[in-house]
């Protein structure tokens, strides 16, 4: 068996007295989709913010293709190709939707100290921006602000920009989030399609979703992993049914 | 979309085609103060558009902008004093100086972000207006006197009040270009998404610091340039230039014309002191005037001038 893509080792963040990450153990193979669960307040999204490089564990390692990648700033993790989509999302409102993936495309394009030639129409921009609209279905709205599109178009665009960073993976922050059935199932249907050619890191709160697509899943509760295995393994897990499952079922029932 | 009668297209023309004549019309009509009061107006637009570029397109709001023009104004009179008046030396060492202190100056306020960059701006400015107040062999508080403007080869002679105009002229035409060019480059991308969003431009992988630092550095540098110009149309430069007043006067500007337009600091520039000038010569009084009606434009033209053009035209098309 290979390597692992990402490997993290003894992870702790804490925030005052509230702990995020707790001795946190974590391997994605490359070529997986891994789901992380867990109850609100589990440290999800603060995981995800130390692998990106946004926050800054207090102990322990990050290894990115055998590379220690703990201290690099964002931008130099971004380069190696680890690209982050955003729970809340964070895209440029007052530019055109074009111009959002064209941007993430120029992140991984070299250096940006180029004044002169205009960037709007420079096709080794525009082109792979326009290819990574069409694969998430919103090439005809290319042209548009990105404030004009609703919320689930503003997920796919997110994706598009994590797309065009021409990423090794990707860490997905519950990019179902606020979207109805039908654009659930979409996202659901273009995240397959992705399976097949990137390693993904999901978080996800829609557990029908992440049943479905993820090769493996890792709980987590108030920082800490409790269970770690096939999806068939965690919903066996009693542990699991206990902390979150159970809770969930009998929320929703 | 038809290409019919667009007034905002009609007031650019109408601008572009109009600056050019102003020395005629002022022979004609006899009236060499409308050409002295147009020379200040290209200047200050000059000084305008390079605010404008960090700005209305990085979002980075300077409250010390004057200071440039101080800078590139002192370089011209200090060197003059000295008996240099050579313009391919004086004119270097204004660029040069204002570059420097823009880059000091953004080393340290990029660091920071909102209120605290508008402080820290507006502190250094203060502080570079206190230190040429200070320095008597430059005359101080009163200011220093230029009696000679920067010498240029044979025959460009900025004593020449026509001549000088038209330089000023080809120098906003010229710089209004230049910013244009870089905002629309994949550097003003990177300055505008950095602007929209700044965690997401980190995010996807770019060191921003250093991006709005040049950014910044580039405007300081170009607002040099206004000051050089200003320093030789009133042939005199003193700290009051560089006064946080005379920053906010450019961000007036600015904002007034429409931010993030290429032509809208034109316009502000224009609308501002043709206004100061009008109303002063009606009431003593014409702050009062000027206040409310910068308000009401600013309240109900969002957008500025040019947004205003905008939405006229759009309606019209």
């Amino acid at each position: 068996m290979s390597e692992p893509l990402l490997k993290v080792e003894n992870l702790s963040k804490r925030f005052g007295g509230i702990v995020a990450a707790d001795e946190l153990q974590l391997a994605i193979a490359r070529g997986e989709l891994h789901a992380v669960i867990g109850p609100n307040g589990a440290g999800k999204t603060t995981l995800l913010a130390q692998l990106s490089g946004q926050l800054r564990p207090d102990s322990g390692r990050i290894y990115f293709d055998g590379r220690d990648i703990t201290t690099l700033p964002m931008h130099r993790r971004s380069a190696l190709g680890v690209a982050r989509s955003f729970q809340i999302t964070s895209l440029f409102l007052d530019l055109s939707v074009l111009d959002n993936v064209a941007l993430a495309v120029q992140a991984r394009s070299g250096h940006s100290f180029r004044f002169w030639r205009n960037a709007r129409t420079d096709p080794d921009l525009r082109k792979p921006a326009c290819a990574a609209l069409e694969r998430v279905g919103l090439a005809t709205r290319r042209n548009d602000l990105a404030s004009a599109l609703s919320h689930g178009e503003h997920r796919q665009l997110e994706l598009a920009m994590a797309l065009a960073c021409n990423p090794r993976m990707l860490l997905l922050d519950e990019p179902m989030a606020g979207l109805g059935p039908e654009e659930s199932a979409r996202m659901v249907e273009m995240l397959r399609a992705l399976k097949a050619e990137l390693t993904i890191l999901l978080v996800e709160h829609d557990m029908e979703a992440v049943f479905a697509l993820a090769d493996r899943i890792t709980v987590m509760v108030y920082g800490r992993v409790i269970a770690s295995g096939r999806p068939a393994d965690i919903r066996a897990n009693k542990d699991v049914r206990d902390a979150y499952l159970g809770e969930q079922e009998a929320a929703h029932g | 979309m038809t290409p019919a009668f667009n007034v905002r297209v009609a007031a650019v023309v109408l601008l572009l085609a109009a600056l050019p004549l102003v020395p005629v019309y002022a022979r004609l009509a006899n009236d060499p103060f409308l050409l002295t009061l147009f020379t200040r107006i290209v200047i200050m637009a000059l000084a305008a558009v390079s605010l404008n570029l960090i700005l209305g397109y990085g979002g980075m709001m300077s409250f010390g902008h004057a200071a440039y023009l101080g800078i590139g104004g002192y370089a011209v009179g200090m060197l003059a004093h000295e008996g240099i008046y050579s313009g391919l030396v004086q004119w270097p060492v204004a660029l040069a100086a204002s570059a420097l202190f823009a880059l000091v100056i953004g080393a340290l306020s990029l660091r920071t972000r909102g209120v605290y960059f508008i402080m820290i701006t507006l502190a250094f400015a203060q502080m570079a207006y206190y230190v040429v107040a200070g320095i008597a062999r430059y005359g101080g508080d009163d200011g220093l006197t230029i009696y000679k403007r920067s010498q240029f080869f044979a025959p460009l002679d900025l004593s020449n009040k026509i001549q000088f105009y038209y330089l000023c002229l080809a120098l906003l035409y010229g710089g209004t270009y230049f910013v244009w060019r870089l905002v629309n480059s994949r550097f003003g991308m990177v300055v505008q998404g950095t602007r929209s969003n700044e965690v997401r431009m980190r995010a996807i992988g770019f060191p921003t610091y250093r991006y709005k630092l040049v950014c910044f550095v580039i405007a300081g540098t170009l607002c040099g340039l206004a000051g050089a110009l200003l320093a030789n149309h009133n042939d005199f430069i003193s700290p009051a230039t560089m006064y946080w007043t005379r920053s906010g006067d450019l961000i007036v500007m600015v904002v007034l014309g429409g931010m993030a337009s290429p032509l809208g600091p034109w316009f502000g520039a224009l609308v501002l002191l043709v206004l100061e000038e009008a109303l002063s010569s009606i009431t003593e009084y014409w702050q009062i005037i000027l206040g409310p009606l910068l308000l009401l434009i600013v309240l109900f033209a969002r957008g500025g001038i040019d947004g205003m053009l905008r939405t006229i035209g759009g309606r019209r098309a």
